[in-house]
């Protein structure tokens, strides 16, 4: 696949083409080549290191790819970080309409869209909230509004669920399947947790370590609604898990 | 985002192997009452379990935990004061009762010429200190960003401030003899280098998350300094505002003394002066005890719920 100028209309939402990246001597990712349709959830799974943040930072525009292009047709992608990173200077809903304001958003549709959007993470009521009164769960689910207010067509998810416990990681995967599902966004999911990866994507990409490379693609033809524990999910899981062990027991081995 | 079900456009040959399992991987709409249709509610429960509340502490009970120790503390001092007087270790024209003090005070109060004094000094205060604002804070950007400049003058900077601003008071006189800007020129010389360190001071202490999450959302550039720079740096900010402000008073209060002339009106600082020219003890210690009084004062009720208000809303504050 060759990299050639394209219009908006091709229907990718993203188009990583051949990238490769190196911090000084150290080549983090090497001849990475990744197509997100539009509307396609996609996982990228890999071990600690491997290069995944490299690659969506590079993808968000926030670094510079050594070799190789990158393109994101619908405009500047949404990031959501595995600690939220929201402002705690702004409350829940005006986290929210800054986002909205940067893009372009008139100042009377701002509260409005943002209670729009807080209903649609279930958070209806919590735009006066300060960051610091919610729980780490409700924090990710304004972080995710927070993203969707920026009307991408791309959203990056650099393990947004990471730090969350079991339980409330449980409930985010529904929640990011049905928000999904209601906005037709693409999503490009990064993750070290295999049934994670599997749980949510349609498609899951693993990557190698010491230069990250694309091992192996899966697609995953679960229906949703899926869960963790379904025994579709744990079989692809532990197919995943065998490649994935393998990759890392290479780099033990000289 | 005017659709609501996904709608995985037909691509050939980009990502052929994507085809045939987007029907069956699409999801379904959210099943109301199926599996999942106790979400809401489970997650209404997790939201409830895993809120802290936040309460404020009751007035009387705030009260009592910050205003009475203080108080205690001047009550105690004025007592051991008066011990001393008492116990006549020194002569009184030296060591004169707070009683006395308070009394010359209030000569000088029924004189009607106090509030004035003290409103010289405090208008002179002000602006200095809100022209040191206005240089201090395009001053801490720039070197707190711009990395030519960093190196070249934010040395200079931290070393201005543990320069006493009183030394520049001979200099000021000498460019600008005994006027009006010579007392500014002292002021800012003291107040704008704490500004502008505070604010350099803020901006190193940014969470860099805060700053790429910042450029996700499109705020680059000025509307970058304006929406997320200024606001995140604002606790450090407020501190050197805080400290800009005391040195300011204090570098006031060394122009006022030093520099004095029938043009430049009575401040306090020319009070103190008056009440050492006649010996007079009991007028100089008011005079002290009244600039004290207004550092502190308008530390309490300037900058104090400022920080209070900035600490409180990141949740910094307990
Ligand atoms: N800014 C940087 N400078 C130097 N090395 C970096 C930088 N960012 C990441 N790395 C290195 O790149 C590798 C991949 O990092 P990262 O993309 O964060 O991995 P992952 O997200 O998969 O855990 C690591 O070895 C890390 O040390
Ligand atoms: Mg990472």
């Amino acid at each position: 696949m060759t990299a050639t100028v394209t219009t908006a209309k091709t229907g990718a939402a993203a188009r990583i083409a051949h990238v490769s990246k190196a911090f000084g001597a150290q080549q983090v990712l090497d001849d990475i080549s990744i197509d997100v349709a539009d509307g396609e959830f996609v996982t990228l799974l890999g071990a600690s290191g491997c290069g995944k943040s490299t690659l969506l930072n590079l993808v968000a525009g926030l670094d510079a790819p050594t070799a190789g292009t990158i393109e994101v047709p619908g405009g500047r992608p949404a990031l959501m970080f595995q600690e939220h990173a929201l402002f705690p200077w702004l409350t829940a809903g005006r986290n929210i309409e800054l986002a909205l304001r940067m893009r372009g958003m008139a100042k009377a549709d701002r509260p409005a869209e943002a209670e729009r959007l807080l209903e649609l993470v279930r958070l209806k009521g919590a735009h006066r909230k300060r960051v610091h009164e919610l729980s780490g769960g409700m924090r990710q689910r304004v972080a995710l509004a927070r993203a969707l207010a920026q009307d991408s067509r791309l959203l990056l998810m650099d393990e947004p669920f990471a730090a969350l416990d079991a339980i409330t990681r449980d409930v985010l995967h529904e929640e990011l399947t049905r928000v999904w599902a209601q906005t037709g966004v693409a999503v490009l999911f990064v993750t070290h947790n295999v049934r994670e990866a599997v749980r949510l994507a349609q498609r899951v990409v693993l990557l190698s370590s010491r230069p990250g490379r694309i091992a192996r693609e899966w697609e995953v033809g679960i229906p949703q609604p899926r869960r963790i524990e379904d025994a579709d999910v744990a079989g692809l899981s532990v197919e995943i898990t065998e490649q994935l062990r393998g990759e890392i027991r290479r780099h033990g081995q000289h | 985002m005017a659709s609501t079900e996904t709608q995985p456009k037909s691509e050939g040959d980009l990502t052929p192997r994507r085809e045939d399992t987007v029907a069956s991987g699409a999801p379904a709409a959210p099943a109301r009452g199926g599996p999942g249709g106790d979400l809401a509610g489970l997650e209404a429960g997790l939201d409830a379990l895993d809120t802290r509340a936040t309460t404020r502490t009751p007035l009387p009970r705030m009260l009592r935990q910050k205003a009475l120790p203080p108080l205690i503390a001047v009550v105690l001092v004025l007592a051991l004061w008066q011990a001393a007087f008492a116990l006549h270790l020194k002569p009184d024209y030296q060591l004169p009762s707070p009683l006395m003090v308070w009394d010359a005070l209030a000569e000088e109060w029924y004189k009607g010429t106090i509030l004035g004094v003290v409103w010289q000094s405090v208008s002179r205060g002000a602006l200095g200190f809100v022209v040191a604002l206005v240089i201090g804070t395009p001053l801490g950007l720039l070197v707190a960003r711009v990395r030519p400049v960093r190196a070249a003058i934010g040395p200079i900077l931290s070393g201005l401030q543990s320069l006493p601003s009183v030394a520049w008071v001979p200099a000021a006189i000498i460019w600008f003899g005994l006027t009006d800007a010579t007392i500014y020129a002292v002021v800012l010389l003291g107040a704008v280098p704490s500004i502008a360190n505070g604010l350099v001071a803020g901006v190193d202490r940014i969470d860099p998350l805060h700053l790429r999450a910042g450029k996700v959302i499109g705020a680059t550039g000025l509307r970058g300094v304006r929406h997320v720079l200024l606001p995140a740096a604002l606790p450090g900010y407020v501190a050197g505002l805080k400290q800009g402000w005391a040195f300011s008073w204090r570098s006031l209060m060394a122009a006022e003394l030093i520099a004095t002339s029938p043009e430049l009106g009575v401040g306090l600082g020319r009070l103190l002066d008056t009440g050492r020219s006649y010996q007079d003890m009991p007028l100089v210690l008011g005079a002290i005890l009244l600039i004290l009084l207004v550092g502190i004062g308008i530390e309490l009720l300037v900058f104090a719920p400022v920080e209070r208000r900035v600490l409180r809303h990141r949740g910094l504050l307990r």
